[in-house]
């Protein structure tokens, strides 16, 4: 056996322990390093990080403001229902597997996946989406009971907004619906996005839309601590939300339920203005839709429905249907012959039954014609003739400008709506507007021979009803127009306590009262002896008015050729008036689609709404039903 | 009176094997380890103080028994060892995707968990053979001694177990004098290497590679353990946030909290200063192995209990390091505080055999 010398195999050994005991130094060296790095130096960074895993900000959604009549009737309230919602972030694997367990337990339809799907393209981040609203308390208990084997999913209590009254009175409501990108650019430019944080509905149309931020209030906040499950384990702060305004309208909802039953079956628009202070009273567009059927998300069946049915509830006619004003026109005509000292009042004329324009002829509805006619008879019988021969007296330019005084062709910047599409312009015909209108330049002349049909309210003439029930409401004013408005008041829900409202000063037209009495007492005469009097025989109060029918067709192309008018399309019926003459407390507009003459269809909705607005009488209609009884707030 | 029966003298004897500076080390350990657990999963304290008593009798008995007898027992344990291995290759157990435990129909072993200490002590047994005619040959064979039963772990897959058995080898081999040419050649072939086997792996390897070398990559899954305890750590400051008061840890964000990622725990509730008292007492428990390795007396009891020091600071900084995101993420605990039974017996046979060593070391030289 060799013998190594034992010394030296230790000190080989003791030098490798040496290596090593260094490299341990090194290492726990680096390891402090790292530890002081982390604790001391980024110890800010990672106290944050820290402070964002513990501290979950979440939203307590106001209660959004009540919308309310007159009378105090509530046209739009919240109810709190429980929803079964998903955190589809929260889903280990499939979705639709999940949901297919899901429906083990809760009734699932095929549209309430499609509308989750729906819901889930259009989800803002990883929110918490519904796939059932409305769950009943059987349902509720059989989820919570089979709670554990669905993580990520959960049960929550939320505030749906609901019309009680159903499909009455939509058009001006409007409703409200998921927040889609476009509402977040409203929510941006109005800088609302930390109070919209938690918010998933936003006001579509209507009141809803134009008052979206009055309404929707200021969320509260909780700050809670969460574990790294996202369950809450106990809150830190809490911020209670304070609910939105609500609304207290000028509408009067029974007047409104009156005018509704009044159309019947028929489509159309009325607008029901107080002339002295341009609060509606009512606002029908004639058929309504349910609004409560967009809150959650509308059904691709109902919404098909709407879409293809030819009545087009959809539209807003009251603001978004323009139509040719007809013989209502008439008396503003008189009004201008007057102001601009081309007629005097019993000046007549010789009526043939028709007026010739170089190679043209303008007939008048009555055959024959009606014979001597002076300024009342003109505007009683509405006599088209009087009217051709008095446009062309007048010209364009001056109807034109004395028409846009009435608001005729303009917005009237209704509380409805907030984008450029919630009302229409409309058209009031002038040189001017043809040549922004047309491009190419032989469509851009105006001919003389288009001023006479813009007489008697026909050609280019293109309003809405409401521009309409403005104008009446004017006249009826002797000459002060009110901006319309639907919101009377702005109140705090919790105080009572009425916000300023911003009301625009109404505009003065230069009128001279004794002209304005002699169109009054015409409208008078309207409803006493002409076309208006058998749909006002027995009133209880004296009524000015004025029938209307306008032709059907189209402005598109500008191609208007009197005799080229579709047959199968009837005319629009049109009347409008105030009352009582006197003092006038209603102005209104009627327009029945296709409905005929004026006189038969549209001036009787006009009695209706009046009788009961003036003399209380509601005409065999029933006050409007809640549609959803025992859905009341929980 | 029959001395045996003389309470004092029994004292004396069962305390004579105990080595104290090595004991108080173990204790202060073992206290933070209970205030640890104690924060983050106070329901297991109970179950971890009945490991900690087994693990001291355990270390009591080793301690007991003269490195003579550990060198007559080292191949036998190792070739059982070695065949337990194979068996779990074979025959194991699948558990959380690994195939770890054996089952011999009257219990179940981890037999990776008994090459922590078999290896070294085979090696170690090896070398005080060959002591006299060393040769670079000797070094070959204890490399393949070393790297049999490392890959068999390797593949169960138990990448921690694998880094420690391969540490105790290496040191083993390291410590008896292996040329430094070897060491640095190797290194660099190695190295060499490397870009030629990841042109030889699949993708799906090389994704698994890449997430261990870079957990950020995978936020929500291998990643979010060591997000959130870097996290952990950072948010404790120099101070902490106090005991019970660490929000990573008491609201869930830290997984394994007890076990692996205990480093954590210590690291949000007593900030910078906890982490300086842990590595100080680390630094002690090692230079203390190191000066009983020092001052052992016979080349196999040498490099045992230096093998044995150093894998105890592998432990450590291994598990610190994949904590506090330096390392990747491999299952290895922080020795003698992390919650688990079986390392605990396995670390604290270590501690005994270093008492044993250090009890001896003037013995044999006479």
């Amino acid at each position: 056996m060799e013998f190594k010398d034992p010394q030296e195999g230790l000190e080989r050994f003791w030098k490798r322990l040496t290596v090593a005991g260094s490299f341990v130094l090194l290492c726990f060296g680096l390891l402090f390093a790292r530890i002081f790095w982390l604790q001391v130096i980024q110890n800010n960074y990672y106290t944050t990080r820290a402070e964002e895993n513990r501290i979950s900000l979440v939203p307590i959604l106001p209660n959004r403001g009540l919308i309310l009549d007159r009378n105090g009737v509530i046209l739009a309230r919240n109810y709190s229902a429980y929803t079964l919602e998903i955190m589809p972030a929260r889903i280990s694997g499939n979705l639709d597997a999940a949901i297919d367990e899901l429906a083990t337990v809760i009734d699932i339809q095929p549209k309430d996946r499609k509308r989750f799907r729906k819901l889930l393209e259009e989800s803002k981040n990883f929110e918490s989406l519904p796939i059932r609203t409305r769950l009943s308390d059987e349902e509720v208990a059989k989820f919570i009971a089979q709670r554990y084997r669905f993580p990520g999913v959960d049960i929550k209590a939320r505030l749906f907004r609901q019309y009680p009254f159903g499909d009455f009175a939509s058009h001006l409501l409007g409703y409200i619906g998921r927040v889609t990108d476009r509402d977040l650019e409203r929510i941006a430019i109005e800088d609302q996005d930390a109070n919209y944080r938690g918010t998933n509905h936003f006001g579509k149309t209507g009141l809803e839309q134009h008052y979206e931020f009055e309404l929707h209030g200021i969320s509260g906040f909780e700050q809670v601590e969460v574990d790294a499950g996202g369950h809450a384990v106990r809150t830190l702060k809490h911020t209670a939300p304070i609910a939105g305004d609500n609304l207290i309208l000028t509408v009067d909802a029974k007047l409104q339920e009156i005018a509704e039953q009044a159309f019947g079956d028929r489509r159309g628009a009325l607008v029901a203005i107080n002339p002295a202070t341009g609060g509606i009273l009512a606002l029908v567009s004639m058929p309504n839709y349910d609004p409560n059927l967009f809150v959650d998300g509308i059904g691709t069946s109902d919404w098909d429905a709407y879409n293809s049915s030819p009545d087009k509830p959809m539209v807003n006619r009251a603001l978004n249907g323009t139509y040719p004003p007809g013989s209502t026109f008439k008396p503003y005509m008189a009004l201008a012959a007057l102001t601009y000292g081309k007629r005097r009042p019993e000046q007549a004329i010789a009526d043939p039954g028709y007026f010739t324009f170089g190679d043209y002829t303008f007939r008048d509805d009555k055959k024959g014609g009606h014979g001597m006619v002076n300024m009342y008879t003109s505007i009683v019988q509405s006599c088209d003739t009087y009217y051709y021969m008095l446009a062309n007296d007048l010209g364009i330019d001056v109807i034109a400008n004395f028409m846009r005084q009435f608001g005729f062709g303009q917005k009237t910047g209704i509380d409805l709506g907030v984008d450029g599409t919630s009302e229409s312009e409309g058209v009031l015909p002038s040189p001017e507007w043809k040549k922004k209108r047309f491009r190419k330049p032989e469509h851009q002349k105006w001919y003389s021979g288009e001023t006479i049909s813009i007489g008697i309210g026909q050609g280019y003439n293109a309003y809405t009803p409401i521009q309409l029930a403005q104008a009446v409401a004017g006249l009826a004013n002797n000459g002060v127009i009110h901006r319309p408005h639907l919101v009377q008041a702005i109140v705090d829900a919790r105080t009572g306590e009425q916000k300023t409202l911003e009301i625009a000063p109404p505009r003065a037209i230069v009128l001279k009262r004794e002209h304005v009495d002699i169109i009054k007492h015409a409208m008078i005469g309207v409803n006493k002896e002409g076309t208006g009097a058998r749909a006002f025989a027995g009133a209880g109060y004296e009524a000015a008015g004025k029938t209307g029918t306008a032709q059907v067709f189209s402005l598109k192309g500008g191609q208007y050729k009197e005799n080229t008018v579709k047959e199968e399309l009837r005319d629009h019926a049109l009347y409008i008036a105030f009352a009582p003459a006197d003092k006038p407390l209603i102005a209104l507009a009627v327009l029945v689609e296709n409905g005929g003459f004026g006189a038969q269809t549209a001036a009787p909705i006009a009695r209706q709404v009046l009788d009961y607005y003036l003399l209380g009488k509601a005409a065999n209609a029933p006050a409007p039903a809640d549609k959803n009884p025992g859905e009341e707030a929980r | 009176m029959n001395p045996a029966w003389n309470p004092r003298i029994l004292w004396q004897r069962f305390v004579a094997p105990i080595d104290i500076p090595l004991l108080v080390i173990a204790a202060i350990l073992l206290l933070i380890a209970l205030a640890m657990v104690g924060s983050a999963s106070p329901e297991r304290i109970n179950n971890q103080l009945i490991n900690i008593g087994f693990a001291l009798v355990v270390m009591r008995i080793v301690a007991q028994v003269p490195p003579q007898r550990l060198m007559n027992l080292a191949l036998p344990i190792f070739i059982v060892g070695v065949l337990l291995l194979v068996g779990v290759a074979l025959f194991g157990d699948i558990s959380k995707g690994a195939r770890r435990w054996l089952n011999l129909g009257f219990v179940r072993v981890q037999p990776s968990e008994i090459m922590k200490i078999a290896m070294p002590l085979m090696l170690a047994w090896y070398f005080e053979k060959r002591e006299a005619r060393l040769r670079l040959s000797d070094y070959l064979a204890a490399a393949i001694l070393l790297l049999i039963p490392t890959a068999l772990i390797a593949r169960q897959p138990d990448l921690g177990t694998a880094i420690l058995v391969f540490a105790a080898g290496f040191y083993v081999i390291f410590l008896a004098g292996l040329p430094w040419k070897i060491i640095v050649g190797t290194a660099i072939a190695a190295a060499g290497a490397m870009p030629l086997a990841w042109g030889m792996l699949h993708d799906y390897q090389r994704a698994r590679i890449l997430t261990l070398l870079d957990p950020q990559t995978d936020p929500l899954g291998k990643g979010f353990h060591i997000i959130q305890s870097t996290i952990a750590i950072g948010s404790g400051g120099i101070l902490g946030k106090g005991w019970g008061q660490g929000t990573q840890v008491q609201l869930e964000f830290i997984p394994e909290r007890h076990t692996d990622f205990i480093f954590s725990v210590l690291s949000e509730e007593f900030g910078l200063l906890g982490n300086i008292v842990l590595l100080v007492i680390y630094a002690l428990l090692i230079g203390r192995g190191m000066m009983i390795a020092a001052q052992a007396p016979t080349l196999f009891s040498r490099l045992l209990a230096g093998s044995i020091t150093l894998v105890f600071f592998t432990y450590a900084f291994v598990n610190m390091g994949m904590v506090s995101g330096i390392l990747p993420v491999v299952g290895v605990p922080l020795p003698f505080v992390s919650y688990g039974g079986t390392a605990l017996v396995t670390l604290f046979i270590g501690i005994g055999v270093l008492m044993s060593i250090h009890r001896n070391r003037m013995l044999v030289q006479k």
